[in-house]
């Protein structure tokens, strides 16, 4: 029963890793740019939740309508202000900056705000510690079911997006070939504004759930980022429904690691990302295939 | 007034001058070849031409209108559009997908997909396809179907048969005869003389970024065209200054 209770939490415990990962994937492989600044840029928009439940008793729920154009806002200038003008000097120079973005935004929230933690699970009524009972041994986290279904509902709107709207058409093509694009009649620094005000709409929304779990600090964001990048590399870099799986795949190893020691849970996650990254390069998804219907076809 | 006009432009690419003082007009229905040997300068004159390069010097208008500055995305909804040497489609979205990218931001006109399906049939059945996946012949269409989704009043079509079996060339300017016989103004680089002379209007002969030969493609004759293309006798080149 131990284990069917952590298989469970463990795919729920994914989502939440799929939807902290979802903005990073989004970046990642329509616009190429690993964004070093995503954990703490979460953050960012943790605070402006905490701030606005704080001080203004607004829900966080409702506050996902002034935060989230918010992140939009930001998103479109850290293409525009940061991202567009250090990618003339290299390929490299846009991670370096975003890399010194992520430094001056955890030293600047810990000038303002300290070293307190703080948590959004104030503002959220019984959500954050409520459950539904399975069975007699097994509960599931109302939070953690909600976050896992909008996980689900996010991943699953960004990709139909991408392949039925224009826009998305146009964020593909300029992903493919920002050159050809212009030729078509697409304004391709536009569409790349409008991509990163995308992804960091839904680091907007991945900053509200992150901050409803449990609690949160200044410097929390490089530890979100780690988790994040594992769940979009695990699923395969820009593929949205591979993120989800790649979250799922995070959160069981790690759960499932806990079931076996203690302290297996931060260890197991990380080797599985481990062997997955390097696995790749020696094993394709096809040799998987092969090698499991070989073992399927054996007699029991 | 010339639909297009080129006035001394040039163009680098880095250190190499491509296109040298280049002066070019064409007028509205007119099927002008562009034609020379490898590295004479006719897809740098293109590609400068539809704002994919921008030129060092000179001026390039579209209706009297100075669009030497104008971005290349803002070019295509004021009527030029380029289908570039390679084809360059997204490989990775089908045959529709590429022709309703183009769609987007385009002018008022008649084309749309299912006039594109009209004019290159052997798209029909790969409608679905992932450009990735199509014959040299179906891409090239794919190509030029995209361009004309902008409703372009300029056409700049460039080796729109380099890469392809001669069956899939004659295909594709089967296509093209009924565009060009409905009036479309089109500049298109040709190294097939023999074709390039049958379906332009005028043919203009580049050598080393300069335009040595230019002329009715009815007056100018084969060895005319061969010598300017080897640059064998330069005595031509005033031939470009006498036309109107």
């Amino acid at each position: 029963m131990n284990f069917v209770n952590a298989i469970i939490q463990g795919i729920l415990l994914g989502g939440y890793y799929a939807m902290i990962a979802c903005g990073l994937s989004f970046m990642m492989g329509v616009m190429k740019i690993i964004n070093l600044a995503h954990g703490s840029l979460a953050i960012v928009a943790a605070f402006a939740f905490f701030l606005l439940a704080e001080y203004w008793e607004i829900n966080p729920f409702l506050a996902l309508l002034l935060v989230l154009p918010l992140m939009a806002a930001v998103g479109w200038f850290l293409q525009r202000g940061i991202l567009e003008q250090s990618a003339r000097s290299g390929a490299l120079v846009p991670i370096l900056s975003t890399f010194g973005l992520a430094i001056v935004i955890d030293n600047t929230l810990f000038e303002y705000f300290g070293a307190d933690t703080r948590s959004l699970a104030p503002f959220i009524g019984s959500l954050s510690y409520d459950s539904w009972s399975l069975t007699n041994d097994i509960y599931v986290g109302k939070l953690a079911v909600v976050t896992f279904v909008a996980a689900m509902a996010l991943l699953g709107g960004l990709q139909l997006l991408l392949t039925h709207t224009p826009i998305g058409r146009a964020i593909r093509a300029t992903a493919e070939d920002p050159d050809t694009v212009e030729l078509v009649g697409i304004n391709s620094r536009a569409v790349n504004a409008i991509s990163a005000a995308i992804a960091l709409t839904t680091v907007g929304i991945a900053g509200m759930f992150l901050a409803m779990r449990a609690t949160f600090d200044p410097y929390a964001g490089p530890l979100q980022l780690i988790f994040a990048f594992e769940a979009a590399v695990i699923g395969g870099a820009g593929s949205l429904w591979g993120t989800l799986a790649g979250g799922v795949i995070l959160g069981l190893a790690q759960t499932l690691g806990a079931q076996v020691h203690p302290q297996g849970f931060l260890i197991t996650g990380h080797a599985v990302f481990l062997i997955i990254l390097f696995g790749r390069r020696y094993v394709s998804l096809r040799d998987v295939r092969m090698i499991l219907g070989s073992l399927l076809r054996q007699p029991a | 007034m010339s639909l297009l006009s080129v006035e001394n432009l040039d163009v680098r690419h880095g250190l190499l001058q491509a296109v040298r003082g280049v002066s070019i007009a064409v007028d509205h229905g007119e099927i002008v070849a562009l034609i020379g040997a490898n590295g004479a300068g006719k897809t740098t004159l293109l590609r400068s031409i539809a704002g994919a390069h921008p030129p060092v010097a000179g001026v390039i208008r579209l209706d009297g209108v100075d669009v030497t500055h104008v971005p290349a995305y803002r070019r295509v909804s004021m009527g030029i559009a380029l289908v570039p040497e390679g084809r360059r489609l997204f490989s990775a979205m089908t045959v529709e997908e590429n022709l309703l990218l183009a769609g987007a931001s385009r002018r008022k006109g008649e084309w749309n997909v299912e006039r594109v399906m009209e004019a290159f049939p052997m798209l029909k059945a790969r409608r679905s396809a992932l450009c990735g996946s199509l014959s040299g012949g179906e891409q090239q269409a794919t190509a030029i179907g995209r361009a004309l989704m902008t409703n372009p009043r300029i056409l700049l079509l460039d080796e729109v048969s380099l890469g392809l079996s001669p069956h899939a060339v004659n295909l594709v300017y089967a296509s093209l005869d009924g565009l060009m016989a409905s009036g479309a103004t089109i500049v298109l680089v040709e190294q097939d003389l023999k074709r390039a002379l049958r379906v332009a209007t005028r043919v203009v002969c580049m050598l080393e970024g300069r335009i040595v030969l230019e002329g009715r493609a009815r007056e100018v004759t084969r060895e005319q065209v061969t010598q300017a293309y080897f640059g064998l006798r330069r005595d031509h080149a005033p031939a470009a200054e006498s036309h109107p």
